[in-house]
């Protein structure tokens, strides 16, 4: 826990003084003690939400994992299971065919809208799951996934404009973000990380089965319900952010259970420090990797969440 | 009013149209052990997990204390009766104590997620079960008996008066079977009430003081474990000709299938 922390701050820090063209480490150091190079001021001050939004996704998208894989017991269950990325996808999709480009303000509105109407169907169509377990859920959460990328092939296909605005959008980036846009979703992403925390001992135990839970004295559906609430509206607010980025809500649990272990106590906390370090390195590699350039940060993390997902795997901490 | 009483009051319930049981009567024998016996299906899984709340039932059908369990707090009633499943699922990676530290939960609020009594009622129970020197153990690499030690070493920690056990002995060898029923035994030597369905009725005269006899989601026999056992209930009971015999060991009663 400690060295996650550690490593976050450093990674954090570093995320300050690497960018897509090289500075100096001094001339950041002026900046931030206030008297540097104009332009260089500049650059500083953008890669500051950078570094926070990331952190702030990352984390958001590793808890929600955390949370899904716990709740489905399904190795790779991640929040993209609820329909949540494609959700808030054929939301942008739907707001760029009928207005035009949209506003980075405009895009986050549509993806949260998106997104929490996406989760809210599969619930409607996989709920009252207590009888069939979380099966129902899984099927529905597949289903409108299924039906929602055809949506969103069938615009972008048909609409050039849509597709230009869209493609990018569907890696996910964190290039441009700005702290204002935090502002907008602190409330819900505050709600998602207190409901996270508070259902560790819950998830504990229904880890334990549905009969044992209840013996414990669990209420088995409500559990459930606040567990998909906290994961859904986390996933949102990351999307809502940064595009759907992937493999983050798949692989950093996986990497913190191989590391802490199956307690959700720990798991949880370990997912928020684990996720925000997973993004923020990976947009510092996404900014200088083909450097005069920059890679988005939704292509880098994948390339470097699989090497560490297999070492999990391979130390066998990850069985199916 | 009867005072710390579990009891069941026209029990009708069920998994479809159907009910499994129906309207039954049943007020467990405090401070015994009472092993529930009877052919497959005939509801004792059902009436236990009932009693447990682990099933859903109308309001007045189980009643703690004379009080529906409905209008219990959910984690205040698991302070009182605690239910081993039939197949409990164990998490990945989870050690004996972890494992044993979960039976504690219903002492604990979402905010405060310790309770100083903790410690002494793992240990207490790790003791009990004889999984001390396991305790930091993955549960994954015990063998089935040391298992089922954990498992039950869970519902020991939950401190409840009542210990109800869905099939504890299913799927043990021989040996592990008469280790699990001692522990019962042990349980109920210290003064809890345990309630275990069981399905070798030798077994069960043997260990339990009280048996209850199903068919068909009703009790049919209820009573003191060495008078209970007739060939002639046998015979109703599970369509088996059997002569009833004296166990060599306890002089319980033993049920031997007649001679083909």
């Amino acid at each position: 826990m400690a060295a996650l922390t550690v490593l976050l701050g450093a990674t954090c820090i570093l995320s300050l003084f690497l960018g897509s063209r090289p500075n100096g480490v001094a001339d950041v150091v002026d900046v931030l003690t206030g008297d540097g190079e104009p332009h260089l001021a500049n650059v500083v001050a953008s890669r500051i939400p950078r570094t926070v939004l990331g952190a702030i996704v990352g984390a958001a998208l590793a808890v929600s994992g955390t949370l899904i894989q716990g709740i489905t017991r399904n190795p790779l269950g991640e929040p993209g299971i609820l329909g949540i990325g494609v959700g808030a996808s054929a939301s942008v999709v739907t707001g760029t065919a009928l207005f035009g480009a949209l506003s980075a303000t405009g895009t986050m509105g549509f993806a949260m809208l998106g997104a929490i109407i996406a989760v809210a169907v599969v619930l409607v169509l996989g709920g009252r799951s207590s009888a069939r377990g979380i099966v129902p859920l899984i099927l529905a959460g597949a289903v409108v996934t299924a039906v929602l990328y055809a949506y969103i092939n069938a615009m972008v296909l048909t609409l050039p404009q849509v597709f230009d605005s869209y493609r990018f959008w569907m890696v996910g980036s964190l290039a441009g973000v700005e702290l204002s846009r935090l502002g907008q979703v602190l409330v819900p992403l505050v709600i998602g990380f207190c409901l996270a925390l508070l259902i560790a001992r819950g998830m504990n135990a229904l880890a334990l089965g549905e009969e044992t839970a209840i013996s414990l004295g669990f209420r088995v559906g409500a559990t459930r319900l606040i567990g998909i609430i906290a994961a859904a509206l986390l996933a949102a607010v990351a999307t809502a952010i940064a595009g759907p980025i992937s493999f983050i809500g798949l692989a950093v649990p996986h990497i913190i259970f191989a590391l802490m272990g199956e307690d959700f106590r720990w798991r949880v906390p370990a997912a928020l420090l684990g996720g925000a370090l997973a993004l923020v390195a990976a947009d510092v590699l996404a900014r200088v990797i083909i450097r005069p350039q920059e890679l988005m940060v939704g292509i880098v993390t994948a390339f470097i969440g699989a090497p560490f997902l297999l070492m999990a795997v391979r130390r066998g901490a990850v069985t199916t | 009013m009867t005072y710390n009483l579990l009891a069941a009051r026209g029990l009708t319930v069920g998994y479809g149209a159907t009910p499994v049981i129906h309207d039954l009567d049943f007020d467990v024998p405090q401070g015994r052990f009472t092993a529930i016996v009877g052919p497959n299906g005939c509801g004792k899984s059902t009436l236990v997990k009932s009693l447990a709340r682990v099933l859903a039932t109308e309001p007045g059908m189980v009643t703690l204390d004379g009080k529906h369990v409905q209008a219990y707090r959910p984690r205040r009633l698991a302070q009182r009766v605690a239910l081993l499943p039939q197949h409990p699922t164990v998490p990945e990676g989870v050690t004996v104590r972890g494992l044993v530290a979960r039976g504690r939960y219903p002492y604990h609020g979402a905010l405060r997620q310790w309770s100083p009594q903790d410690t002494p009622a793992i240990d207490q129970a790790l003791n009990d079960t004889g999984l001390t020197e396991l305790a930091d153990m993955p549960v994954a690499a015990l063998s089935g008996g040391q298992r089922q030690r954990a498992w039950l070493a869970m519902v020991l920690a939950q401190q409840t008066d009542y210990v109800l056990l869905d099939e504890p002995t299913s799927f043990l060898d021989i040996a592990h079977q008469v280790d699990v029923l001692r522990l019962c035994r042990n349980i109920s030597n210290q003064g809890r009430t345990v309630v275990a369905v069981l399905h070798d009725l030798n077994q069960a005269a043997r260990y339990a003081d009280d048996l209850v006899v199903m068919r068909d989601g009703a009790i049919v026999a209820h009573g003191r474990s060495d008078t209970t056992l007739t060939s002639s209930l046998v015979s109703d009971v599970f369509g088996l000709d059997s002569m009833i015999g004296v166990d060599p060991c306890s002089g319980t009663p033993m049920v031997v299938p007649v001679a083909d």
